[in-house]
């Protein structure tokens, strides 16, 4: 265990020194004056020199990225004009071009609504998901499992945008059942969060769904078809208990291999949907910071997506271990 | 008057076949009754419909698209008639089934008491606790040494020979009266077959258990059964006392059955024909000196082979013996170059061996995986000819077709591929493959194990011929010691990386020397009944003394 905890470690480290590079190559590649769009429309040729050496925009690309692994390993001070100094402890992911707020400060207060929506959402689609794809397989053949089939494929082919839209007229416009919703942090009141947050979690939840009940469906049959499940259908085992104590297991490794991926990706792709509802979450933060070449930003958000990837994997990795014995930690 | 447990009166089974309305009829006709407590056992090869019968007792082609037809009759129960609740009361509750191929027969997900129980509550109502309970006391009586820990092991952390012990005390958890045995020892080595079987009998004497059967060996059947059942093609061909059908066999077919059933007394017909003598002068054609080679990471590395020499002359067969585990394949891969020793020397005709040559072949045990199906048998037997740098289309077809001839298939299957033909078949598709790039020696991995007794007969006379042809070495490895002694001059029996007895066929197998050969040779099935409670008592003598 600790040495699949220590490798795991180095191998997220050396990831996520790779992204950095990236993003930093990539940001002197891209066109766009930072220093002009941060000093804003009105400011002189003087005023943004002064800005862009107060950014350090001046010093070689090398030499910025050694200063931004300086501010992660052990803190830095920047120079904010007139002679002030902010001192960022470590680790530090620089400070916005734009608001000079500290990244790491803008990265946690941001976070909580992401974590908000994306758990939301991973609970919806193992349930409805995993549910519809257990049913299914029950109900082979019959009537059920077609609708069933033909409401996924709709669900799979259906943009995440327009269901949101739709649910977002349906729900707030034409039934009024809730409100407009307004994001509302847990810790302020945790029966609003949930009332604001239910719309944003069904539209990613059942979009998600579709594609879970698929491979839920498509796991168990096949396990259904193995040499064990005849033992037990041997012995007398009824056909439900066979698909739900024995073949459904079937399914739980492609089910969490997947949610591992797609939780990491919701950490900072959810942006469709947490601009429809207008979610202050990272998705939200990082598209921002990219229209106005805010790089500490984007870097730090980059990196902490990385960072939620790579230890949704780990997670995943562990319960596949924990639901099937036979899977060796490495 | 003993009650009739099993009834079974014209079955016929017809299974589905990719055309709307076509069937193939699977079983034939077969009847046959069942008293309580007795043991009946239905040999026949594969695709004679053995096993559908078997399924059949259960209901198990209910819902599966088969057309049945006749009556079977389980414990009182009709078994086409019955509701799915009185089905699934027999389905354990009244006869109970060992499955083959014990690994993928349990759920790889579930702790095996958790599995006995479950089936056990189905049938009895009883607690969780107390099934669990009953878990651990059948895993006992089967043979699980520390059950009550072992019942928490999931099936990947048992043995093959502890694994079919787990499925036969699933069988005992619901305390059915009939054991319908499909294959239960197959997959196992000739020990653990042996203890297999012996426990199926001390528990069949123990609770008056009805025992139906299904082998593909004679021998096995031999061993466990009162009365035989002979299927060929669906239909029941012959049935009687086990030993008057083995003495006296009625059907020309049963004859030919028996007769291909190697034997460890039988006469060894391939090896007294006339021959060129091997040449003892010469030098041999490969010599393995101290061969080593381990497996596995640093702290728990284990040596497959641990210091093994040998030698091989020309026209000569040196047959391999082992159980699984007894490193038989990674010397025959070492003696070929597939896998390099980690210390020890490989000579091939005096000289160094280097890496694989077309001079050393080798012949896989499983004709299906070993050929690939995407390809025709022809180009797969001529790919050692395209290896060995032969470029002239012309020339290839012609050497491949006959290569063809020579094992007995015909020049013109060059463009067919695998699937086309039987497992025999595919067997000297890849014989002729490895005679190709005429080699001095061939090197077979068990090339007869996944065969019928009557196709394995074919395949080892073929070898024999093309040996006596061609004057090539054969290494001849296999779990079968009565295979071994049809085919082999000499004979090396493997155990734990180690050859613990070397010598010429007559004498190891009529004088064995080292313990283990002769606990072997004990457990080898034979096709008398009478003997078989003879040796069934001194295997439990050896065991107590051991």
């Amino acid at each position: 265990m600790t040495r699949f905890v220590l490798k795991r470690t180095g191998g997220a480290l050396l990831v996520l020194l790779a992204l950095s590079v990236i993003v930093y190559s990539l940001f002197y590649l891209a066109p766009g004056d930072p220093a002009r769009l941060a000093c804003g429309e009105r400011c002189n040729p003087q005023q943004i020199a002064q800005v862009r050496e107060q950014l350090g925009l001046n010093e070689s690309t090398v030499a910025q990225y050694l200063h931004f692994l300086q501010g992660l390993v052990a803190g830095r001070d920047h120079s904010a004009g007139a002679g002030l100094v902010l001192h960022c402890d470590a680790p530090c992911l620089g400070l916005s071009y734009q608001t000079d707020q500290q990244v790491t400060d803008l990265i946690l207060t941001r976070l909580p609504a992401t974590l908000s929506l994306a758990l939301g959402a991973l609970a919806i689609w193992l349930l409805v998901g995993v549910g519809t794809g257990v049913l299914s397989a029950l109900r082979r053949g019959g009537i059920t499992e077609r609708l069933l089939t033909v409401l996924t494929l709709a669900g799979t082919g259906t943009p995440v945008f327009i269901l949101g839209l739709l649910l977002l007229m349906a729900v707030c416009a034409y039934l009024q059942w809730l409100p407009f919703p307004t994001y509302v942090p847990l810790t302020e009141d945790p029966e609003q969060w949930a009332w604001n947050l239910l719309l944003p979690w069904l539209t990613l939840g059942l979009f998600e769904s579709a594609k879970y009940a698929r491979i839920t469906r498509s796991s168990t049959l096949e396990t259904l078809a193995e040499d064990h499940i005849r033992t037990f259908r041997a012995y007398g085992v009824g056909e439900r208990a066979l698909v739900t104590r024995h073949a459904v297991r079937g399914a739980v490794a492609p089910v969490i291999a997947l949610s591992a991926v797609d939780f990491g990706t919701m950490i900072g792709g959810a942006v469709l949907t947490e601009s429809l509802f207008g979610i202050p979450g990272l998705g939200k933060t990082l598209i921002d910071a990219v229209r106005v070449v805010d790089l500490p930003v984007v870097v730090g958000v980059v990196l902490a997506i990385g960072t939620a990837v790579v230890v949704a994997g780990a997670v995943a990795d562990l319960l596949y271990a924990a639901a099937d014995r036979r899977v060796a930690l490495a | 008057m003993t009650q009739t447990l099993v009834e079974v009166a014209d079955l016929a089974v017809e299974f589905p076949v990719d055309g709307a309305d076509a069937y193939v009829r699977a079983v034939d006709k077969v009847s046959f009754t069942l008293e309580e407590g007795r043991a009946l056992g239905i040999v026949g090869e594969s695709g004679s419909g053995k096993s559908t019968v078997a399924a059949a007792l259960l209901g198990l082609h209910r819902g599966t698209g088969a057309r049945l037809s006749g009556t079977v009759r389980v414990g009182g129960t009709d078994v086409a008639a019955a509701t799915p609740a009185a089905l699934r009361r027999l389905r354990g509750g009244t006869a109970a089934m060992v499955f083959q191929d014990p690994l993928s027969s349990l759920d790889p997900y579930l702790a095996i008491g958790d599995q006995i129980a479950e089936v056990h509550r189905i049938h009895s109502g009883a607690s969780r606790r107390a099934a669990r309970a009953r878990a651990v006391r059948v895993l006992d009586r089967v043979g699980i040494a520390d059950a009550a820990r072992r019942s928490r092991a999931r099936p990947h952390e048992f043995s093959g020979g502890m694994r079919q012990r787990a499925l036969i005390a699933m069988a005992l958890a619901c305390d059915p009266r009939l054991l319908i045995a499909d294959e239960p020892t197959t997959a196992l080595d000739v020990t653990v077959q042996a203890q297999i079987l012996d426990l199926l009998h001390g528990l069949r004497e123990e609770r008056g258990l009805g025992l139906l059967l299904v082998t593909h060996d004679v021998g096995v059947a031999a061993e466990s059964v009162d009365e035989l059942l002979v299927m060929r093609d669906g239909s029941a061909l012959e049935r009687g006392p086990v030993a008057s059908v083995l003495a006296a066999p009625a059907e020309a077919y049963t004859r030919a059955l028996l007769a291909a059933v190697p034997r460890l007394d039988g006469p060894r017909a391939s090896r007294s024909l006339p021959g060129p003598a091997p040449d003892s002068s010469a030098a041999p054609v490969v010599e393995a000196v101290e061969l080593r080679r381990e497996f596995g990471r640093r702290g728990r590395r284990v040596a497959a082979v641990a210091g093994v020499s040998l030698a091989v002359r020309a026209g000569e067969t040196l047959g391999i013996v082992g159980e699984s585990g007894s490193g038989k394949s990674t010397l025959g891969r070492m003696l070929v170059g597939l896998v390099q020793p980690d210390s020890g020397l490989v000579r091939h005709g005096g000289a160094p061996a280097t890496g694989i040559t077309s001079g050393v072949q080798m012949v896989f045990q499983d004709p299906v995986s070993s050929l690939n199906p995407r390809r025709s048998i022809g180009e797969s037997i001529a790919d050692p000819l395209r290896a060995a740098g032969e470029r002239d289309e012309a020339a290839l077809r012609a050497r491949v077709g006959e290569l063809l001839e020579r094992v007995g298939l015909e020049a013109g299957h060059y463009d067919r591929y695998p699937h086309e033909f039987s497992g025999g078949q595919r067997q000297r598709v890849g014989i002729a493959r490895a005679l190709a790039p005429r080699p001095r020696l061939i090197v077979c991995d068990e090339p007869v194990s996944a065969l019928d007794v009557t196709t394995q007969a074919q395949v080892t006379a073929l070898l024999a011929q093309l040996q006596r042809e061609s004057g090539i070495a054969l290494v001849f490895i296999a779990h079968d010691l009565a295979v071994v002694r049809q085919v082999s001059d000499r004979v090396a029996v493997m155990r734990a990386g180690r050859i613990v007895e070397e010598g010429p066929v007559d004498q190891v197998y009529d004088r064995p020397v080292h313990p283990y050969t002769r606990r072997l040779l004990a457990a080898v099935p034979g096709l008398d009944p009478e003997q078989a409670a003879q040796r069934r008592s001194s295997r439990q003598e050896a065991l107590a003394t051991a």
